[in-house]
């Protein structure tokens, strides 16, 4: 289990992880997903003890990472591709690792198995391909059999024959009853893996949520040459209606009906009226919209 | 399963020894310290110099390259990112210095008091025929030549030291080469009275002192000057791991 407790983390001026909190629990496999510089990357690095929170506290099972007798049984972690001396052969990577906690080199060549790179094992890393560099973290990750995986990007790079691996790993080991964590900016990677979803944007929650309450965001699509009679006649507290084009508008919190029903009172002309289950893809952009830290000019 | 001290003495011993550029560095050390002993030996004619002196008058080379097997050690775990993995598995941090400084310093001991035994040998066995001939059992030769396997093994500390403080491998070298080789130049330059005075004290003159057989007007006694060296990398072995300890990999 992981547990984020009021966690802020601030690099000068800027504050990277701004009050955050959640709770990766065991048996689950938890997306935690945000645009680039959400803040993904320096939480895991908070969480396994690489940076300090200048606020707020991070639990590893129950306890803080660094008061553990045997830190790679708690949590095994893949922080990024290729994070390895590029002389150094694959094995003798890992075995630098195994050997801080005496784990034996029999372990070493299961994990290398595991992570189906037993033939490029004494091959240097410098030569991997990225995805090679993720499959090697990977087993680095599960070197001490952790009751906690987490994995920052792990399908970057990966081929689509990797990306199958890394989902079947990964709901395998929270079937096992371990706490699976995964980061990611992309919804549609982690709503094939998640069933529990943080999202952040700039730092802050901004859902923690199961990947079938959000598809559940349901939302009307309207066009209609009149979008700005129409977003005045329906509004309300809890109805949202973002222009979605020029005469379209995507509106959540009214019915179709209660749609039509208003406009038909004002002679507002609608050319589709359709009910939508917003795809993941959306109701994740639309919950980040606001949180984009590097967005394309439009 | 469990994290052991002698564990991540393991894991830092898997790490050096498995990097080629380790087996390089190590073996020009050597081969710097036995060649220009080899050839001084060979080729100085005149009574200042011992013929113990002249065998390690590699020394200075061999300690620039053995500073920088140490610093290479420990400045690629932050150029390469390795430091994120090896501070996920030893979150406690401080083990990883003390570990790597013992490998370190260990290997470079070993192979440089070999290295200046064999310089010894070579060059008493091609020594110039003005230089008085010594043997192991003559007063300070086994001192000068152990001294110089203790003195280049703190300077590969020194090296990790340096390496981890900086976390960049050309910062770690460029001051490495710039306390041993051109501080002393400096030194030079300040008035007599202040030169005098700290000259002797300077890191690499007071390392030095422990492998000169012949000790000259301002040098430290040997043992004293060693001391004075191991003081040194004590100091930043502690300032690295104030560092390591408080801020973030």
């Amino acid at each position: 289990m992981i547990q984020v407790r009021e966690v802020t983390k601030r690099y000068g001026a800027k504050t990277v992880v701004d009050h955050l909190s959640f709770t990766a629990k065991p048996g689950k496999v938890t997306g935690f997903l945000g645009p680039n510089g959400a803040g993904k990357s320096t939480t895991m690095r908070m969480i396994v003890g690489l940076d300090a929170p200048n606020s707020g506290d991070v639990l590893v099972n129950g306890k803080p990472y660094a008061s553990s007798q045997a830190p790679l049984h708690e949590i095994g972690v893949l922080l990024e591709a290729k994070a390895g001396h590029p002389g150094r052969t694959a094995v003798s990577h890992l075995l630098a690792l195994a050997r801080t906690h005496g784990i034996p080199r029999s372990r070493v060549d299961e994990v290398l198995e595991l992570a189906g790179l037993s033939a490029v094992a004494h091959k240097r890393v410098g030569a991997f391909s990225l995805g090679m560099g993720q499959r090697l973290g990977i087993a680095a990750a599960l070197l001490g059999d952790p009751a906690v995986v987490m994995l920052d990007e792990p399908v970057n790079g990966l081929d689509p024959e990797g990306v199958l691996w890394v989902r079947n790993l990964l709901s395998g080991l929270a079937a096992e009853g371990r706490t699976v964590m995964l980061s990611s900016h992309l919804m549609s990677e982690v709503s094939l893996i998640a069933e529990h979803l943080i999202i952040v944007g700039r730092g802050k929650l901004l859902a923690d949520t199961t990947v079938a309450d959000l598809v559940t965001a349901e939302g009307v699509r309207v066009v209609t040459p009149a979008p700005d009679a129409l977003r005045t006649l329906i509004g309300g507290p809890d109805v949202t209606v973002t222009s979605t084009g020029a005469e379209e508008l995507f509106v959540t919190g009214r019915t179709t009906r209660e749609i039509g029903l208003a406009a038909a009172t004002r002679g507002i002309p609608l050319f589709e009226l359709t009910s939508q289950n917003a795809s993941l893809e959306e109701a994740f952009m639309d919950l980040t919209r606001d949180a984009v830290e590097y967005e394309a000019a439009r | 399963m469990k994290i052991t001290p002698g564990g991540v003495v393991a894991a830092e011993w898997t790490k050096f020894s498995s990097l080629r550029s380790t087996w390089i560095t190590t073996g020009i050390s050597v081969l710097l310290l036995i060649v220009f002993g080899t050839i001084a030996s060979a080729s100085f004619s005149g009574d200042s110099l011992s013929a113990v002196d002249l065998a390690l008058s590699g020394s200075t080379l061999a300690a620039l390259a053995v500073g920088v097997l140490g610093a290479l050690l420990a400045a690629s775990e932050y150029t390469t990112g390795m430091i994120r993995a090896t501070l996920a598995a030893v979150p406690r941090r401080l083990p990883v210095l003390w570990s790597k400084s013992l490998v370190a310093g260990l290997a470079a001991l070993v192979v440089m008091t070999a290295g200046a035994f064999a310089a010894f040998a070579l060059g008493s066995a091609v020594l110039n025929q003005d230089v008085g001939a010594l043997g192991l059992g003559d007063d300070g030769v086994v001192r000068a030549l152990v001294g110089a396997g203790l003195y280049l093994g703190l300077v590969a500390v020194l090296g990790v030291a340096l390496g981890m403080l900086v976390r960049s491998s050309a910062g770690a070298i460029a001051i490495l080469a710039g306390v041993l080789l051109i501080v002393p130049g400096l030194a030079a330059l300040l008035p007599d009275a202040i030169a005098d005075a700290i000259t002797p004290y300077l890191p690499s003159n007071a390392g030095s002192a422990v492998m000169t057989l012949t000790q000259g007007e301002g040098t430290l006694a040997p043992w004293t000057g060693l001391a004075v060296f191991a003081g040194y990398v004590v100091v930043t072995l502690g300032v690295a791991a104030y560092r390591l300890k408080k801020s973030d990999a």
